[in-house]
């Protein structure tokens, strides 16, 4: 199966890993990766901070980096969410409105595609630890993704699950939120990790790369001895 | 009261509020506790989800067909012997309730609980009139002998008290002398109250629900204070909001229970009270004289526009209890009497954004808001089209932040720019960087490296892992 591959920026300039991780995964369950050089951002940060017009040419550009892809795969769920949003953001226009819906019809979260196209519950992967997990917000909520990661967590070998307290609850990141709020946002992430603490576990796990910044970047700065991961790196140990 | 709370600044009261220890305890655990009852209430049905859909049909049918049914409405109250008043502005509503006042010679009114009420400031114009205004909601009563303390949320406006604090409040102000358990304190208001009924001239009450076809309207209460003050005066003056009809008894029944299950997770309050009119030759009790008096207030401008959906709301604050902003901050942050996701969306609407311009910017958009609503109002879409309308209509922006944005746009836009941008960016955040972490970050980084490190941008790139891998690299 061609998988075209959409890494996200945070994952190419941040957290590459993750991108290798994504791809190896797939590889390993028979997938052909390509990766368009065209791609940037799907414009989340202006978008939500109310720039629409302004972000209209970076949307424009993903649709057509993307439009001829059978599958569109991304290590973000948040991400693929604001693909699902163009068909909105698009709406009445003549041109863009249909290339954006199906662009929206194929593109899948990481663990959605895995679960639900592949039809993979089991990946085959082993790690040994105590690990719990944050639901991000669009992947759960605007995407409605919530089993597939559970699912393919339940299968990986070694792994000991706990879950998380009030893992409904954001993370505090909400993208320029987590700089135009800071205040409000130190609040929330700090009763995240917390939260994290209090599972015992030594590893949180989760499906956006940017959750996963905010989170880990409370975690590093207070100096616990968790360590943050993305769900693609923990499927893809073995 | 009006519906701007605060004369600070939007960042002094969210700093007040994160101070309050207190507060945030309070409103965290009455999140939680609430949260878990709404859930057991919604899923018991078994299917919520139609239910949530049937209350959207029901309130987006009444707002597509306002002015017929609003017509209906009033001429019911009419026939039944009842006074209708729209008011297009909180003025005048102020000045037909001033006139009645006059015309009773009225001292002493009772009030149940109405936010509407509070929007429009009717309590300091009644009292400015001489008169003396009795809350009679428990929660509203507290506020109302502290000072005028403002409501912190919707259904439960004294949310940011403890019983302590209630207890010393009573003490200070109405000679109270027993403890501070609830059943001690609720039975010494009780009893201030009960005689507040028996000699008030007027009772004025809110409007859950008005129903058309009848001409009736609803109070959802669990104290059974609404009973009272529209069983005891003689005459009596119901508030409304211009959108808060159904057009039958059928649809009513829909709504209320969506709201008491939504608002504090249960099948029905105690008392759910309709009336219809002022009394009839063998009514037993009932006032002698009603008006119904429906409030505009800037709501028709609402109407037909892209905001139009959250006049869907049925003030349950499922919202509220879910939001993680308000968790932290409580709900005087937000300045306004409609406090959470659904007052970010509508205090803008209702006040402006000069004076609600950061609002719709306090939430992470994260859905929690959209997912719970019961009538399906799309709370973190309307938020982000605030956000669109402060950039694009209103110019209230920052300019920094739009150089920011557009610069930003134009990067994410062209693959070259971006290109040369991550290539340059390990080089470029050096300075800043200690290990693989940035932990004192330059300009807009700033505000999130004084909370939590940055991750220093990779030396290579995941696209050239990928391009090198593809040449046959490692």
């Amino acid at each position: 199966m061609k998988v075209t591959l959409f890494a996200t920026c945070i994952v190419d300039m941040f957290q590459s890993n993750v991108g290798k991780a994504t791809v190896e995964l797939l590889e390993r369950l028979g997938c052909e990766i390509d990766f368009p050089e065209s791609q940037v951002c799907c414009g989340q940060p202006s978008y939500n901070s109310g720039y629409v017009k302004e972000t209209k040419e970076a949307m424009k550009r993903m649709i057509d980096t993307f439009i001829d892809a059978e599958y569109v795969v991304s290590p973000s769920g948040s991400c693929i969410t604001m693909f699902h949003e163009y068909p909105h953001i698009f709406k009445g226009d003549p041109v863009w409105e249909p290339k954006a819906k199906k662009l929206a019809e194929k593109s899948f979260e990481l663990t959605q595609f895995i679960v639900d196209v592949l039809k993979i519950e089991d990946v085959g992967a082993r790690f040994e630890g105590n690990v719990t997990y944050h639901t991000s917000c669009h992947m759960t909520r605007l995407l409605g993704v919530k089993k597939a990661p559970m699912i393919l967590l339940s299968n990986v070998k070694g792994l000991k699950f706990t879950e998380l307290p009030g893992k409904e609850q954001c993370c505090g990141f909400g993208g320029t939120f987590a700089v135009k709020m800071a205040q409000i946002s130190e609040q929330m992430v700090d009763e995240k990790v917390r939260h994290v603490e209090e599972t015992g576990a030594e590893y949180l796990i989760g499906a956006d790369a940017a959750c996963l910044m905010n989170i880990g970047g409370r975690i590093d700065r207070v100096g616990k001895p968790i360590k943050v991961m993305h769900i693609a790196e923990v499927l893809n140990s073995h | 009261m009006a519906m701007k709370i605060s004369t600070d600044q939007f960042k002094e009261r969210v700093s007040k509020g994160i101070h309050d220890d207190f507060m945030r305890g309070a409103v965290a655990g009455a999140q939680d506790g609430m949260g878990v009852k709404r859930r057991l209430a919604t899923e018991e049905l078994g299917n919520w989800e139609d239910w949530r859909s049937h209350g959207e049909e029901i309130r987006q049918h009444v707002l597509e067909n306002l002015d017929y049914y609003l017509e209906q409405l009033s001429e019911n109250v009419a026939k039944r012997g009842g006074h209708v008043f729209f008011a297009q502005t909180k003025e005048e509503a102020n000045e037909y309730i001033r006139s009645i006042v006059k015309k009773k010679e009225a001292k002493k009114i009772v009030k149940s609980k109405s936010m509407v009420t509070e929007e429009i400031s009717l309590n300091s114009m009644l009292e400015q009139e001489g008169c003396e205004v009795i809350e009679t909601d428990l929660g509203e009563y507290i506020l109302q002998i502290d000072d005028h303390d403002p409501p912190s949320h919707i259904v439960v406006p004294a949310l940011h008290k403890n019983k302590e604090q209630i207890r010393d409040v009573f003490t200070e102000r109405l000679g109270y002398t027993k403890t501070s358990k609830p059943e001690e304190l609720a039975w010494h208001a009780r009893e201030m109250l009960r005689k507040e009924y028996l000699s008030a001239d007027i009772g004025i009450t809110g409007c859950n629900f008005a129903v058309a076809e009848t001409g009736s309207f609803s109070l959802v209460t669990n104290e059974g204070n609404a009973d009272l003050v529209t069983a005891l005066p003689k005459t009596q003056i119901t508030v409304m909001g211009m959108e808060r009809l159904v057009p039958t008894f059928e649809e009513m029944e829909v709504l209320v229970s969506l709201l008491t299950r939504s608002a504090v997770g249960q099948k029905l309050t105690s008392y759910i009270t309709v009336l219809t009119g002022p009394r009839e030759a063998l009514d037993v009790d009932g006032p002698e004289e009603f008006h119904l008096v429906i409030v505009d207030n800037g709501r028709s401008k609402i109407l037909g526009g892209e905001f139009q959906s959250v006049l869907q709301c049925i003030r349950c604050a499922a919202c509220i209890n879910v939001c993680p902003v308000y968790r932290h901050v409580g709900g005087h942050s937000y300045g306004s009497i409609y406090s959470g996701p659904i007052g970010a969306v509508l205090s803008p609407l209702l006040g402006g954004y000069d004076e609600f311009k950061e609002l719709p910017y306090a939430s992470t958009l994260c859905g929690a808001c959209t997912e719970v609503c019961p009538v399906k109002i799309p709370l973190h879409n309307l938020l982000h089209k605030h956000r669109e309308v402060i950039v694009e209509k209103e110019g209230k922006a920052p300019i920094s932040e739009k150089l920011l944005m557009k610069a930003f746009g134009l990067g994410a836009a062209s693959p070259i720019m971006y290109n040369i941008g991550s290539k340059l960016a390990p080089a470029a955040m050096n300075p800043f960087t200690v290990g693989e972490k940035i932990s004192k970050g330059p300009g807009p980084l700033k505000a999130w490296t004084d909370i939590r490190d940055f991750p220093a941008p990779n030396k290579e790139r995941f696209r050239d892992w990928f391009k090198n891998r593809e040449k046959g690299g490692k």
